[in-house]
């Protein structure tokens, strides 16, 4: 163990050495970041390995502001050179940048991290042998291909593992460091029919331990029952039919909720719900929070990518529209606090990303939603991207399975669903209970009238 | 040009390289290569009229990959030590299982066209000119039309260079210029808002950005759209005549045909064209290519990323299907022409089937007649992203510019269309093909799983009879 706590006091070191260095060179504010990874993955497929990859790797990022001037640079090369250079390029590059009023670091009273273990990182992901490793691919695999004769090819199953760690410094003297784990396991098995038509479809569990993934056997079953179900899809015609999203799609269009309330989106006006604030803006059943301090949260961080700790945003309440989500620069461009939600790689200005977003469920179960649809269109997959945040317009291609008086009665495919994002989240009739993480991005099943289905 | 880069970078002499590949090859296996890779690059924009930031980057390493029958194992490091090198050549060496092989010895120099500037390259402007061309874009924009309130534009450059080893006597380096500017609008009209998207570059000198596809040119264009979209009526939904404008829209093609086209899929039997090959799967009109040796466009290569020359690859001719996109692996798996459509985004990932410039050729039919011909339908020319599912041939793809027909005549503006259709028989609907192939402008990247590569797309004006249009609006 002494091996690695050396290694990481050298990685907390180094940033602050480039903090420092870029102070010494003229940087009247400096930030770095240190970012290091391990990753393993392995396919097999049909049995068989087919790729097998394992490898780590670190790189440094130095954000400078010279006066109201900034520039970022990144770098693969540790030693103290490539550092050097950095660090350097960063300071040469902010001279052609604009004077910004608004821009710099975080004012020292808003930097600080979140004490304790936040259940981020356990090194079991890493304990395995390869040919554990592969086992367990394989038993995805084999559990996803199993029980039918329809399902003839695959995709393969797969197991992943990752470390990461992530340290930060800047010139107010904020130092933090993190690191955090997570493997899957995942199947993607391929069903044809008679005619030789094939669907593929996928199932995957993740998990910040070994010990809370999902058993391989239970991944490849539901695998295999999402891609059965899709067989002899056939297009509907073109009508307005009451819409129950599942859980992954519905998630979808959370995500799309968390676009339209991303500060960077609302001080330009390229979001429709700019100017909104304490407005009504959605039905009065929905309320959406964003949570960066769950424990062993996929979304979870002692402190965002600016050294502000993370924190729990309402941001939806009862329909009224409560709160943004932004870092340090959109806050002040909106007049507002950061709510800590700044996000990075290595490169680049920082951005604003979710903690653990999610919809405050209901009291009805998927099935008894589906039930008290006469008929309708239950979507089970979102394929393409048409969405205009500056509008709200929502056009994706889908599929899905048909529902007549509360069953579900045949797939459907090659259609589309539109619709509103400001009506469709007005028009929530029924949301269930089963709020269930698998990301950091999460919605139970939804029901939404009057969206458009276009098929024949 | 400054040939050996990573021989003088790194101190790498040829004795070094073929140690890693004994390395790589110590447990066995059928072929084993070293990709190495230094990247430059810089990017900045234009946002609210300043330049917020500017961002700088290097990004070296290594990617070692060993294949034993269909199976991979690869590993990499950013770090070029020796000794770095080595351990990731034995880890990727974990999938062989046998008596240790002996790589080639004489590793042979792939020889490379020169399909783009080296010298002048768009990376080694002066900064302050980079930064002249998003200060003019927003300019330009803003001059457009007073109720775009909203610009930014942005203009990145990289420079990678890449040297590729491999087992059978592969010896492969190249210097890859790219270069892009892209301009973004929001226009604002009382309660309506709209945007507008442009941009284009490719492995073009500098000057090209002064000459012909200047700021003003994308500035405008981007304007344009916004303005055009504020006096957009929702869209009809259902199944009508679609007619195609020349170039961007070609992303159809990308979607509909070209993925499942590549090797990998059809190898494995998981794409909708399996199969296929020698069958109908277009109109006669059709005839579509994959062709990365075009003069200085963003999917061009002189090698691919497993060292070979890349082609002009005939995909479909007449309608017939005639051929896949292949990388090393499944060209030898399968026994087909090897087509040099083997990409890969970095050092750190796997090389695969991936397209370059992908676009249909001319036909013989005046775009206006084509107008003309419809009388109900859907005139698409602008276009977000898309995205297929390989499996059941569905893609779906966003236009961010379209207008109704009517009895022939180009009317209304139409607010974000999506089209969806089926890939194997979508180019069986097409009726007319213009005379007018355009390639975008050079702004494409394409992702599959979870690697992204530059590319090109094209078609000229199209008419397809009958697609699925996604919109609000009432069915036409």
């Amino acid at each position: 163990m002494s091996t690695i706590a050396t290694v990481e006091m050298d990685l907390r070191e180094l940033a602050a050495g480039a903090v420092k260095r870029a102070r010494e060179l003229g940087a009247t504010a400096a930030e770095c970041v240190v970012g290091e990874g391990s990753e393993f993955s392995t396919v097999v497929r049909l049995g068989e390995v087919e790729t097998l990859k394992e490898s780590g790797s670190r790189s440094l990022g130095v954000r400078v502001f010279v006066g109201q001037r900034a520039a970022n640079t990144s770098t693969s090369d540790l030693s103290p050179e490539g550092i050097e250079q950095a660090v350097r390029g960063a300071i040469e590059l902010a001279k052609i940048t604009s004077e910004d009023p608004m821009g710099g670091i975080p004012a020292p009273e808003q930097l600080g991290q979140i004490e304790g273990d936040l259940g981020l990182y356990y090194d079991d992901v890493y304990s395995l042998s390869n040919e554990e490793r592969i086992e367990l691919a394989r038993r995805a695999e084999k559990a996803a291909l199993a029980g039918d004769p329809r399902l003839t090819n695959s995709e393969g199953g797969t197991f992943d593992a990752c470390i990461l760690r992530k340290v930060l410094a800047n010139s107010h003297g904020f130092s933090g460091d993190y690191r955090s784990s997570y493997c899957s396991i995942s199947a993607v098995p391929i069903a044809s029919d008679e005619a030789g038509n094939m669907e593929r479809d996928c199932w995957y569990s993740v998990s910040r331990t070994l010990a809370k993934l999902e058993s391989p056997e239970e991944v490849g079953r539901i695998a295999a029952e999402r891609t059965l179900r899709r067989l002899g899809a056939r297009k509907v015609k073109t009508q307005r039919v009451p819409i129950v999203f599942e859980r992954p799609t519905a998630g979808g269009l959370l995500g799309h909720i968390f676009d339209a309330v991303n500060g960077d989106a609302i001080y330009r006006k390229a979001s429709f719900l700019a100017g909104k604030l304490g407005q009504k803006v959605f039905g009065g059943n929905l309320t959406v929070i964003d949570d960066g301090t769950i424990p062993g949260g996929f979304g979870t961080r002692p402190f965002d990518s600016e050294g502000v700790p993370t924190r729990r945003t309402t941001v939806i309440e009862n329909g009224e529209l409560k709160g943004y989500l932004m870092n340090t620069y959109t806050a002040k461009k909106l007049g507002l606090a950061t709510t800590g939600n700044a996000s990075r790689g290595l490169a680049g200005t920082p951005g604003i990303g979710n903690g653990n977003l999610f919809l405050q469920p209901g009291e009805k179960s998927q099935d008894e939603i589906i039930r008290g649809v006469k008929r309708g269109l239950f979507v089970t997959e979102f394929l393409g991207f048409g969405v205009n945040l500056v509008t709200g317009d929502f056009s994706r291609g889908a599929s899905g399975i048909w529902i007549e008086n509360g069953e579900l009665v045949y797939p459907v495919e090659e259609i589309t669903v539109a619709g509103n994002l400001g009506e469709m989240f007005s028009n929530v009739s029924e949301i269930g209970s089963d709020l269930i993480w698998r990301g950091s991005v999460a919605c139970p099943t939804l029901r939404i009238e009057g969206m458009t289905v276009a098929g024949e | 040009m400054d040939k050996r880069f990573f021989f003088e970078k790194y101190g790498l002499s040829a004795c070094d390289l073929e140690k890693y590949l004994g390395a790589a090859l110590s447990a066995g296996g059928d072929y084993a290569d070293l990709y190495f890779e230094y990247v430059t690059s810089t990017a900045l924009s234009v946002d609210e009229s300043m330049v917020k930031s500017a961002s700088q980057g290097i990004s070296a390493g290594c990617g070692v990959r060993v294949v034993t029958g269909d199976r991979t194992g690869y590993a990499y490091t950013d770090n070029l030590a020796p000794e770095k090198i080595l351990y990731a050549a034995r880890t990727a060496a974990l999938i062989a299982s046998g008596p240790a092989k002996t790589p080639v010895v004489s590793l042979k120099e792939t020889q490379r066209p020169s399909l783009y500037p080296i010298a002048d390259a768009a990376s080694d402007a002066e900064l302050s000119k980079k930064v002249e061309l998003v200060f003019r874009a927003d300019k330009a924009a803003r001059a457009y039309d007073p109720r775009i309130k909203e610009v930014r534009a942005s203009y990145a450059d990289e420079l990678r260079r890449i040297l590729v080893i491999g087992s059978d006597g592969t010896f492969a380096e190249d210097i890859q210029p790219l270069s892009r500017l892209s301009v973004f609008v929001i226009a604002h009209d009382g309660e309506i808002s709209a945007k507008g998207n442009s941009g284009g570059g490719g492995r073009h000198k500098f000057e090209m950005f002064l000459t012909e596809k200047t700021p003003e040119y994308f500035a405008t264009e981007a304007a344009r759209q916004a303005i055009i979209q504020l006096g957009a009526v929702s869209c009809p939904a259902g199944e009508m005549e679609v007619v195609l404008g020349p170039g961007w829209p070609g992303i159809l093609l990308h979607e509909a045909i070209g993925h499942g086209l590549e090797a990998d899929f059809n190898r494995k039997k998981t794409s909708a064209f399996s199969g296929l090959l020698g069958k109908r799967v277009a109109s006669d009109k059709c005839t579509v290519v994959d062709n990365g040796t075009l003069s200085e466009r963003r999917g061009s290569l002189n090698v691919d990323d497993e060292g070979n020359a890349t082609n002009n690859t005939m995909l479909i001719e007449k309608g017939i299907l005639k051929g896949y996109m292949a990388d090393k692996l499944s060209a030898r798996l399968m026994g087909l022409p090897n087509t040099g459509n083997g990409r890969r985004e970095s050092y750190e990932h796997i090389p695969m089937p991936r397209m370059t410039n992908t676009y249909m050729l001319s036909g013989d039919d005046m775009p206006e007649d084509i107008i003309k011909s419809v009388k109900r339908g859907l005139y698409a020319v602008n276009f977000g992203g898309g995205q297929v599912d390989i499996t059941n041939g569905k893609f779906v793809f966003s236009a961010s510019e379209a207008f109704l027909i009517e009895d022939g005549k180009i009317t209304a503006p139409v607010r974000d269309a999506t089209l969806i259709g089926n890939g194997p028989d979508v180019l069986t609907r097409v009726s007319m093909v213009g005379n007018d192939l355009e390639l975008d402008e050079g702004v494409g990247t394409c992702g599959k799983d979870g690697q992204s590569v530059p590319v090109g797309v094209g078609i000229p004006t199209l008419k397809i009879d009958r697609m699925t249009v996604g919109g609000t609006g009432s069915a036409a």
